[in-house]
């Protein structure tokens, strides 16, 4: 079975991410005023062969673990699409 | 006569740099190729700056699982002396051979320029030239140069003395800290100071026809890593 695993990687809370208050201002100098906050990360797409959702998920996390996201500065978040 | 190995991956540009300095500092220099499972007998490992692997991902990410690498860890377990020049601080900190890891500038810009740094930590394979806490301006040229670390880590490291390098602040003619690094810090090593990885590149200084040879001792150093006892091999 293929399954489709979406990998969202983002700067951690808390640490200076200078790209998303870039893009914050410039939000705001387009006239959005309302824009608070802007985090800026990375989204990874993945299609893996696994047995089941559970399986394909673990990968992915191991994935993460290994090269997708830097355990120092970022957190991930791992969805796999429904069957 | 010292051997130092240049580890060359795909889109490493400081490469013939830091050979040439080495050699110039009396060492035996010679590439070794990113696919390479070898070091040839290497006394010091330098990992070069560029941008391997074009910083996909995350600069040195990628990198860090070249088939070399495993040569380079094992290396750096052994006790063997590794450095790492700007793009190869980033593949040290990715490899775990360091803590921390190197973000995007504060102002996001690339930042190539000369800056001023304090030589903190004497007792290097890279630094060991130095006789004392030394003042030196060598350039930088990265994009993602901003050290950080939680704060344990850095309190270990500035407690542990492992900051080898750190920028200077408010020195004429450069604006100190040029991408916001935690502590003004531009360089770390390991407790050992085997294993020394930092931003700015002495490998481009090392000829006054060039401007300055404020990064000889630093060349020096890594080619004379055996007349030090208790460092390096």
């Amino acid at each position: 079975m293929t399954y489709r695993v979406h990998v969202r990687v983002m700067p951690r809370a808390g640490l200076l991410d200078p790209q998303g208050q870039a893009v914050e201002h410039a939000l705001s100098a387009l006239g959005f005023a309302e824009t608070r906050t802007v985090h800026v990360g990375r989204a990874v797409e993945i299609e893996v062969d696994a047995k089941s959702r559970d399986e394909a998920e673990a990968r992915a996390r191991l994935m993460c673990d290994r090269l997708l996201a830097n355990p120092v500065t970022e957190d991930y978040q791992v969805e796999v699409e429904a069957d | 006569m010292v051997r130092v190995a240049v580890v060359r991956f795909p889109g490493s540009n400081c490469d013939e740099d830091a050979r040439r300095g080495a050699e110039q500092s009396g060492a035996e220099a010679y590439f070794v190729w990113h696919r390479d499972t070898s070091l040839q007998g290497a006394d010091v490992v330098v990992l070069p700056g560029g941008f391997s692997y074009g910083d996909y991902l995350r600069s040195g990410a990628i990198a860090r699982f070249s088939p070399v690498m495993q040569a380079v860890q094992a290396h750096a377990a052994a006790g063997g002396s590794v450095i790492g020049i700007c793009n190869g601080f980033q593949i040290l900190c990715e490899a775990h051979l360091l803590p921390g890891a190197l973000m995007r500038n504060a102002g996001l810009t690339f930042v190539s320029k000369p800056v001023d740094c304090m030589v903190e930590r004497t007792d290097t394979v890279f630094t060991w030239a130095f006789e004392r806490k030394t003042p030196v301006r060598i350039p930088v040229a990265h994009g993602e140069g901003r050290y950080v670390a939680d704060a344990e880590t850095l309190a270990r490291l500035e407690g542990e003395g492992q900051v080898v390098l750190r920028y200077l602040k408010s020195s004429p003619g450069t604006e100190g800290n040029p991408n916001m690094s935690s502590n003004d810090i531009a360089g770390i090593c390991n407790a050992a100071g085997t294993v020394v990885g930092i931003m700015p590149h002495p490998e481009r200084v090392v000829d006054p026809k060039l401007g300055s040879a404020d990064g000889l001792l630093f060349m020096r150093s890594l080619a004379g890593v055996r007349a030090l006892a208790g460092v390096g091999k």
